[in-house]
């Protein structure tokens, strides 16, 4: 076992933990934050999906080790209130049905919007072809990105 | 609780836990007439309370595994209640014979609990306007109710159901029948769109599901079994497992003879999943592999076409002389379809948490589908009273049918009753790939014949299936997979004059549970596949063949004690809906695309579907367009959690044609994870999928399964519209769809 500082959502956090410790295990079991999941532990699904520095990472391949200082964001500090603009879409369209991958499906479409703030379904299909639905809510997901965009765009989301 | 100091993890832990303890005391609600938190509460039966301030708690006694059940029928309490919907909170219950009957399948929790729910909302809603009525010393029959409050027009006067509250509870809870239900016409939230309860949970990462419990000193544990169905462990290396970083133990568990039970393996006890998931790739195990270890799906494959060249074991049906109209038939068209076992794969893999206690009591939370069926099992393999095991129903991410079968439950009991903490169980992706209990894999051979008019007057199907040895009665017998059997009365057998159905099992040691729509499933597939080669065989468009095959007889009766009427009225109103709505007949398609037609009735629902596909040069498959007709009765319940199970039914049951390969070589499974089998994808999405909703004049079922059987022998037989290649084989990669 081995001590590391990492910085998830804005905080320090300590955790101690064997190197090779994914860092989707150190987040779920060590430090509670159970909103990013297990789906494979083969970068495969996407449910593990979180930020390093702002970029999309399966969180199931990135051993705890490896991140040092590097920003950590996962579902849970998305927007300190819940009300990120794909928070509220999908909330508004009933994106989710399990709803066990959605976490992770917002992470990677939260990715897109920051280079595509307005994406095209080609550019949708790309950026989310890593995530799987398996109750097959993509249309929605889809419908959602679009929205989300729309309400960043204007700010016409609701409070 | 223990007294120990609270480090930071132990905080977090009990952060974690109060959430699950306010999830099980909520769902006790029912235990507490009069006594719940907050003695004013109205709490007049186990499902609804209404506090003071007027907020109204609904409890949701069905497991919620995606198909929006704990959203949709706390609806139809709220609506015949009377409540604004923005005053309502929904907890889940707990296991609690209170609540009656609390599986979650076959798509009944909705047909089920519809008019008991109706007119639970309508009692206490006829309680609230006798208070009121009271109060002001007017008629019952001039108090009316609007969102959350009882007024009288007359008086002008209002009172809202919190202010009420504590004079309801002193009334007796009136009959059920002799209390009035809305008229359907004045329903305000049936019907609507209203988005899950749990959807802002879900959304910013709250602790939801069954791999998600925490609780103060949980420990974590991985389950090893044979990957040769029921193998058994000779030996392993346990002493060395136990050094290893974090593990607290590990030990062999017998298991029994049961292949959807407890099965032999090594569990892992550690101090966290990665460090169990880390002992074991150190774990090195010698396995008894049983009868199973030479079975292979090739193995299959031949048995089952040695079967087919003779008579089958079963006849099922035998209608006609199917040989003499065969004989006589303008066409003849003979076939064989054959489709793979699959898993379910659900995004949450299988896992399970459970606490043993030094009373001998047993605490379980389980992402479970029938956790009556949980707790009985654990009792009858374990020897623990059911009184002594209480069972939360924890949020599962999918269930498919899957969380029917309990296995996982038994381990994590089994692992608990060794262990001297609460334990998850966490099942890995090869785990739950690999110890699925799948999809029966299937042979159909199948001959039938058209006449000089192109009508079908003949159909002869020789089934093979796929079967286990079990006891039963004292006798060695083979019991067909779920939904292996096939019913003599399956679409089109009572249709046809000239019919012959007949079954052979093959022994395996493959343990098989319900996928969605069992049987329906893959039968649609080929039934409706086999009847578009005999209506292009026949010359016939492929929608006036089937209306000419469904006949003029509106209800076509069933056969025997488990009879099951086949409205062709319900049936023929969709499948006209679904071919108007698409354009059938009205467009022309170029070579490479085309349309397919397709319907079923399975779980109570009638559903139609034409699929628009294009099929590339090269043979790439694109779904362009799916259009939907589905008659589940007379109401939509949430007209949004409705579109999302007929999109993700449709999506799903494209997936399953296209993708998931599992192959069995030596006893096992070989496919692992997702880069094996794999699922569909956001790109193999169909672009657009349009809902008709055909209201009937039938009792309200439900949708977690009726619109999946009829996409794929939709879209195949749009693929043969497009190219005029024909798939007989699943998945569909094993067909060359490339035309020129």
């Amino acid at each position: 076992m081995s001590k590391y500082t990492l910085h998830v959502n804005g905080k320090t956090q300590a955790v101690d933990v064997e190197p090779d410790t994914p860092l989707l295990w150190a987040l779920r079991d060590t430090l509670g934050l159970v909103g990013t999941k297990y789906g494979c532990g083969l970068g495969q699904c996407g449910a593990c999906t979180v930020h390093i520095d702002g970029a999309p990472a399966r969180s199931c391949l990135t051993p705890v080790s490896g991140v040092g200082k590097q920003k950590i964001t996962t579902i849970e500090g998305l927007d300190p209130k819940g009300r990120h603009p794909l928070q509220q879409a999908w909330q508004e369209l009933d994106v989710p049905q399990c709803g066990y991958c959605q976490a992770g499906q917002i992470m990677s479409a939260c990715a897109l919007l920051k280079q595509h703030p307005k994406p095209s379904d080609a550019q949708i299909d790309a950026a989310m072809a890593g995530n799987l639905c398996r109750c097959a809510t993509y249309t929605r997901i889809r419908a959602g990105i679009h929205r989300a965009a729309e309400i960043a765009s204007t700010g016409k989301g609701k409070r | 609780m223990s007294q120990a100091p609270l480090s930071p993890s132990r905080r977090r832990f009990l952060q974690g836990s109060a959430f699950l303890l306010a999830m099980s005391a909520e769902g006790v609600l029912a235990a507490s007439t009069g006594a719940a938190a907050g003695s004013a509460d109205f709490v007049p039966n186990a499902f609804i309370r209404i506090a003071r301030d007027g907020r109204v708690t609904l409890v949701s006694k069905q497991p919620e595994i995606g198909q929006g059940i704990k959203t949709s029928l706390p609806m139809v309490i709220a609506e015949e209640l009377d409540v604004d919907w923005r005053q309502v909170s929904v907890v889940q219950g707990d296991l609690n014979p209170a609540y009656g009957s609390q599986g979650a399948g076959g798509s009944t929790s909705t047909p089920t609990n519809y008019e008991d729910f109706r007119k639970l909302g309508a009692t206490v809603r006829a309680m609230l306007v006798q208070a009121a009525s009271q109060a002001w010393g007017v008629p019952a029959a001039e108090c009316r109710t609007e969102a959350g409050s009882v007024l009288h027009a007359a008086s002008r006067r209002k009172l809202g159901y919190g202010a009420l509250a504590q004079a309801a509870a002193k009334l007796p809870v009136p009959a059920a029948d002799q209390v009035a239900l809305k008229d359907p016409s004045q329903f305000k939230l049936l019907g609507t769109r209203i988005g899950g309860v749990d959807n802002a949970a879900i959304v910013t990462g709250k602790p939801l599901f069954g791999i998600d419990v925490q609780l103060p000193g949980m420990l974590y544990a991985v389950y090893v079994k044979c990957p040769v169905f029921g193998g058994k462990v000779v030996s392993a290396n346990l002493d060395a497992v136990r050094a290893l970083p974090g593990v607290k133990d590990a030990f062999v568990i017998e298991g029994t003879g049961n292949l959807n039970g407890l099965c032999p393996g090594v569990a892992i006890v550690a101090s966290s999943t990665w460090n169990a998931l880390r002992a074991r790739r150190e774990l090195q195990v010698e396995w008894d592999e049983g009868e199973g270890r030479d079975h292979s799906w090739a193995g299959f494959t031949a048995q089952a076409r040695a079967a087919a060249r003779q008579p089958g074991e079963t006849v099922l049906r035998r209608d006609g002389d199917v040989a003499k109209a065969l004989a006589g038939a303008a066409k003849t068209v003979e076939a064989a379809y054959s489709y793979p076992f699959i898993s379910h794969a659900s995004m949450e893999p299988q896992n399970c948490t459970a606490w043993f206690k030094p009373d001998g009591s047993l605490e379980l939370w389980a992402p479970t589908q029938n956790p009556a069926a949980g707790q009985a099992l654990v009792s009858s393999t374990l020897g623990i009273a059911k009184e002594k095991i209480s069972l939360h129903i924890i949020r599962s991410g999918g269930g498919f049918g899957r969380r029917l079968s309990s296995d996982f439950i038994l381990e994590a009991a089994a692992i608990a009753q060794k262990t001297q903490a609460p334990v998850k169980l966490t099942w890995t992706r090869e785990d739950d790939l690999q110890h699925d209990h799948f999809r029966p894999g299937g042979f159909h051979f199948l001959r039938g014949g058209v006449d000089a008019r192109g009508r079908a007057i003949a159909w002869h199907n020789h089934f093979v299936t796929f079967a286990n040895r079990v006891e039963r009665d004292g006798k060695s017998v083979l019991q067909p997979g779920s939904g292996g059997a096939l019913s003599g009365d399956e679409f089109p057998g009572r249709w046809i004059e000239n019919c012959h159905l007949e079954r052979t099992p093959i022994e395996c040691r493959v343990p098989m549970g319900p996928w969605r729509a069992p049987g329906s499933c893959v039968f649609a597939w080929v039934f409706h596949s086999f009847i578009d080669e005999l209506a292009h065989a026949g010359g016939r468009d492929p929608l006036e063949f089937r209306l000419e095959l469904l006949g003029d007889k509106d209800v076509v009766p069933g056969t025997g004690e488990r009879a099951q009427p086949y409205s062709v009225a319900r049936m023929r109103k969709v499948l006209l809906t679904a071919a108007e709505k698409a354009g059938w007949g009205k467009k022309t398609f170029p070579r490479g695309q085309g349309q397919g037609i397709a319907f079923h009735f399975s779980h109570r629902g009638y559903v139609a579907q034409v699929a628009e596909v294009t099929v590339s040069r090269d043979g790439k498959l694109k779904v362009d367009k799916v259009v939907v007709a589905t008659d589940i009765g007379a109401q939509i319940v949430n007209l949004s959690g409705a579109e999302n199970q007929v999109e993700g039914s449709v999506v799903d049951g494209l997936s399953t044609l296209m993708f998931p390969e599992l192959n069995i070589e030596k006893g096992r499974v070989v496919q692992s994870n997702f880069h094996e089998y794999q699922l569909l994808r956001m790109p193999d999405t169909p672009a657009k999928i349009e809902i008709h909703f055909v209201k009937t004049e039938y009792p309200v079922t439900g949708l977690g399964e009726p619109a999946l059987p009829p996409l794929a022998p939709a879209v195949c037989n749009a693929i043969f519209a497009a190219t005029g290649k024909r798939v007989r084989e699943l998945p569909l990669s094993k067909t060359d769809l490339s035309w020129s």
